[in-house]
């Protein structure tokens, strides 16, 4: 017994505590592993920490400690008048705000471009929550009805007539160009080598306008005859109505399935006689405000959503064409897509403010805003195509030719199978590109209009203002509005990204 | 025996169908002749307007004005030029304009590019955070508002030339531009070009040598110290026996401006700046996520092997790395490229400023100058995506091999 107690060891203390775990939480723990964990990257977080307080610190004392805050001219913004080194001079932005939001929109009309400004952000908003119901009729109305209000919000000014009037203007144009191409041709035949040939397909195409004009000829007479009533354009608006509803409720099935287009069809043409009503686009509607006297935020935006409104159609045409199996449309997408993606945008500017004049009949003068628009457009429009391609691509193949199987036409497997999902996918790639059209519509104030960028680099041209920190002032203004809206759109793309790979995470 | 297989049907009227029209036959034909017949009346339309508006413009169309006298100046040119140079002489002045602001601000993009990518792929939590306000605030800015930014706020605040600022008393910055030390060729420069041009090529045969001798027989032979006598070695015994290869010729303050040295102007200052900074930006991005696609995997693997962190970065992440960055960056240099047109806005004599811009307000040849501004783009562009995709199908050929 005592042998084995002998033996044994009983440990009659305690052991001593071992030392607490090195903190890996906390500030501590943090600053120990992501700061200071070895010699390399303690003399890195102190590089990093020179780099910041040599650009931090500073930018913060320009912006809000050394900053002027109230002055009347450049005299508060001198130094030897403020008794200390001068920041930003924050009485220019005050002094130069309606030119720099609105250019020179007449101030009493100013409503106009924030009634459009809220309009658009009420529209826009609910779009942009996905939990939100009923998207088809926002994305409706933000799409189409919100730029025409906006058009005649803006811009001012009333319509004569409807769409009667319009088809048939539109329509006989084209008749009359066809008849003029067939005459040249006649008229050509004549001293031609292959004259007879000319001659016969010049005939032909002849035949085919003046048919044409036998064909509209109904729709001319009513313009004539709605035009020598002078009504105004309430008899043309009726009679639109009644045709597009009618043309509807046969399309949609007759008696049996057409009531539901009949009822979307005559409430779409009851909103639109409101909007007309309301805004008395009859009797003239608002005043005209010329678009050369818009400028600054108003033009950037008018811009970036007329690029994002019509170049998504434009992309969705190309880029299906693109995967078209029919040669010419194929040909003629690829090369329309690697044209405007091969040049820069600034000589598309150039493209549609000196070219696109000479391209059009003499009598037709294309506003300087609009021919940017033109120009924006079709330029955003091939990359679009693009993001859209890939998009396409993504779908699988069966997708599509189950829709075949179930005996679908191309156009409803397009427009109702592959399209959609081909959208959803590729919406973080669409958001993109308004970023950089967002972006780009700064180059416009190259074509002499005046956006934002545009306007602030007619402001410092003022010699009541200048000081050595006008300029610094203007930039870091105009920089925090570009900042807060293509930083908006891309925290909004990744959010979107997130969402359509929920199903992904892990 | 005897009986072959039937030959198929030579079913000409399907293939021929299938060419004409696609998948959609004879009603594709229909489609195709409607859509050309409106591309022809478009055309026909343009054409027309056209010829019209030129001859109420009293515009003589064609290159006919390429030979005329430009009769203005231009304030950088890498090629002699005069105002009595004909318009042709300006478009070669425009593009080498164009080229030298494009290379210069690739070398600088590249740079800062896979500096700030490094930064953010830092352990180093302070720094990747820098590295990602960079590239933030640089993306979120149009590049137009920032090339103004540094030509208008930036240089425009730089003291006069007399209050130069100076660094190292050899490169001065001012309101002017910078001016630096202008390098002058002395004899021995075409000594020292061939010994370096030997070097190199001496020691890219060395090279090749020691990987077929590693590849074909295992061995690893230790080239650097040779490279190192080559590249470095030979240029400095020559730069002994000849003398200098070239001197500098330093900038002096003489009264209101410098003397010697060569100034930079203010624009290609700004533009080049402006330019690189924002394709950083992207560059950055590109080479993060390149960098982030190689798995995990890999180098535990090549750590596995026993190569050393450096080895397995260079031999095994890299190259897979590259294989994801090449095609974005090379698209992220033709953008550089393209966007180096913004330079009219702030007036450097590029292709789009001088010829687009002056030669096309004196002459109002609108149609001819921008067809050929824009096909100097479309042909970079072009050629640039054609070698893309001979590199894309060499990458597609080692993957399947």
């Amino acid at each position: 017994m005592s042998d084995l107690a002998a033996s044994s060891f009983v440990r009659r203390d305690l052991v001593a505590e071992r030392p607490a775990p090195v903190t890996t939480t906390g500030f501590l723990g943090f600053a120990r592993t992501r700061l200071l964990n070895s010699p390399t990257n303690i003399l890195l977080t102190i590089l990093g920490l020179l780099l910041v307080w040599y650009t931090v610190v500073p930018t913060i004392k320009f912006l809000l400690v050394d900053a002027v805050w109230s002055g009347k001219d450049r005299t508060a913004c001198l130094a030897e008048n403020a008794g200390h080194p001068v920041g930003a001079c924050w009485p220019f932005i005050q002094a130069k705000f309606t030119q720099l939001f609105y250019g020179f929109y007449p101030a009493a009309e100013l409503w106009r471009v924030n009634l459009t400004f809220a309009l658009g952000a009420v529209l826009l908003l609910p779009l942009l929550i996905p939990k939100l119901p009923s998207k088809g009729l926002n994305a409706g109305l933000f799409f189409f009805a919100f730029p025409a209000v906006a058009f005649f919000l803006l811009h001012g000014g009333g319509i004569t007539g409807f769409g009667v009037s319009w088809v048939a203007d539109l329509l006989q144009l084209f008749a009359d160009s066809i008849s003029g191409v067939g005459e040249v041709l006649v008229g050509l035949s004549k001293t031609s080598a292959v004259g007879p040939l000319l001659w016969a397909i010049g005939g032909i195409i002849a035949l085919v306008g003046t048919l044409l004009h036998w064909v509209i000829f109904p729709l001319t007479w009513l313009r004539d005859q709605m035009q020598a009533a002078g009504q105004g354009p309430w008899l043309d608006f009726l009679i639109t109505a009644v045709i597009v509803s009618v043309i509807l409720f046969v399309l949609g099935g007759g008696a049996r399935g057409g009531s539901r287009p009949l009822v979307g069809s005559l409430a779409t043409f009851a909103a639109m006689a409101a909007v007309i009503k309301l805004m008395g686009l009859d009797h003239g509607g608002l005043p005209i405000v010329d678009t050369r006297l818009w400028g600054g935020l108003l033009v950037t935006l008018v811009i970036a959503i007329t690029g994002i409104v019509a170049s998504l159609p434009i992309g969705i045409a190309l880029a299906l064409g693109r995967r078209s199996t029919i040669p010419l449309i194929r040909i003629f997408s690829i090369t329309y897509i690697e044209f405007w993606r091969g040049v820069p945008l600034i000589t598309v500017l150039f493209f549609a403010t000196y070219m696109l004049p000479l391209f059009l009949p003499g009598n037709f003068t294309v506003d300087g805003l609009v021919r940017a628009l033109i120009g924006v457009s079709l330029f955003t429009g091939a990359y679009q195509a693009e993001n859209l391609r890939g998009g396409l691509a993504a779908v699988p193949r069966g997708q599509g030719e189950a829709a075949s199987a179930l005996g679908l036409s191309w156009w409803k497997t397009t427009s109702l199978i592959v399209l959609p999902q081909a959208l959803r996918h590729v919406i973080p790639a669409i958001v993109n590109s308004f970023i950089s059209l967002f972006k780009d519509t700064s180059l416009v104030s190259i074509v002499a209009l005046f956006d934002l960028l545009g306007s602030l680099r007619a402001s410092f041209a003022d010699p009541v203002w200048t000081t050595p920190s006008t300029a610094f002032t203007g930039f870091a203004f105009t920089g925090i509005i570009y900042f807060t809206f293509c930083f908006g759109m891309s925290r909004y793309s990744l959010f979107v990204e997130r969402r359509l790979n929920a199903h992904r995470r892990n | 025996m005897g009986v072959g297989a039937r030959k198929p049907p030579p079913q000409l009227a399907l293939k021929l169908r299938r060419a004409l029209g696609g998948r959609a036959g004879w009603n594709g034909v229909a489609v195709q002749l409607v859509f050309g017949a409106i591309l022809a009346w478009i055309a026909y339309e343009v054409i027309s307007n056209a010829r019209t508006n030129l001859e109420t413009q009293h515009i003589a169309a064609g290159f006919g004005f390429l030979q005329n006298s430009a009769s203005f100046d231009v304030n950088q040119t890498l090629i002699s030029y005069s105002g009595s140079d004909t318009y042709f002489r300006v478009f070669l002045v425009g593009i080498l304009n164009t080229l030298l602001v494009s290379v210069v601000g690739i070398v600088f993009a590249t740079v800062i590019g896979f500096g700030v990518a490094l930064c953010r792929l830092s352990p180093n939590w302070l720094v990747s955070r820098v590295g990602g306000l960079y590239v933030e605030a640089i993306r979120n800015l149009p590049l137009l508002f920032q090339i103004l930014f540094w030509y208008l706020a930036v240089l425009a605040a730089l003291p006069a030339p007399r209050q130069s600022l100076s660094i190292f008393s050899a490169i001065f910055l001012n309101n002017r531009g910078v001016i630096v030390p202008s390098p002058l060729a002395q004899p021995g420069l075409v000594a020292f070009l061939a010994a370096l041009a030997l070097g190199i090529v001496t020691s890219l045969a060395l090279r090749s040598y020691a990987r077929q001798m590693l590849f074909g027989q295992g061995r690893a032979i230790r080239i650097w110290p040779y490279v190192l006598t080559l590249l470095v070695g030979l240029p400095l015994v020559t730069m002994l026996a000849f003398g200098p290869p070239v001197t500098f010729e330093f900038p002096q303050l003489r009264g209101f401006n410098f003397a010697g040295g060569t100034r930079i102007i203010p624009e290609l200052v700004a533009l080049t700046v402006g330019l690189s900074t924002y394709t950083a930006a992207f560059i950055a991005e590109i080479v993060r996520a390149g960098i982030l696609s190689v798995h995990k995997g890999q180098m535990e693997a090549g750590s596995s092997l026993g190569l050393s962190r450096g080895a397995t970065l260079r031999l095994i992440v890299v190259p897979q790395a590259m294989r994801v960055i090449v095609p974005p960056l090379t698209n992220q240099y033709l953008n550089l490229t393209k966007n180096s047109s913004l330079a009219v806005a702030i007036g450097y004599p590029d292709l789009v400023s001088v010829f687009a811009g002056t030669a096309l307000s004196q002459t109002g040849q609108a149609i001819e100058i921008l067809v050929m501004t824009m096909g100097v783009y479309l042909l970079i562009s072009l050629a640039t995506s054609a070698i893309m995709s001979v590199y894309g199908w060499r990458i597609s050929r080692s993957l399947g091999a």
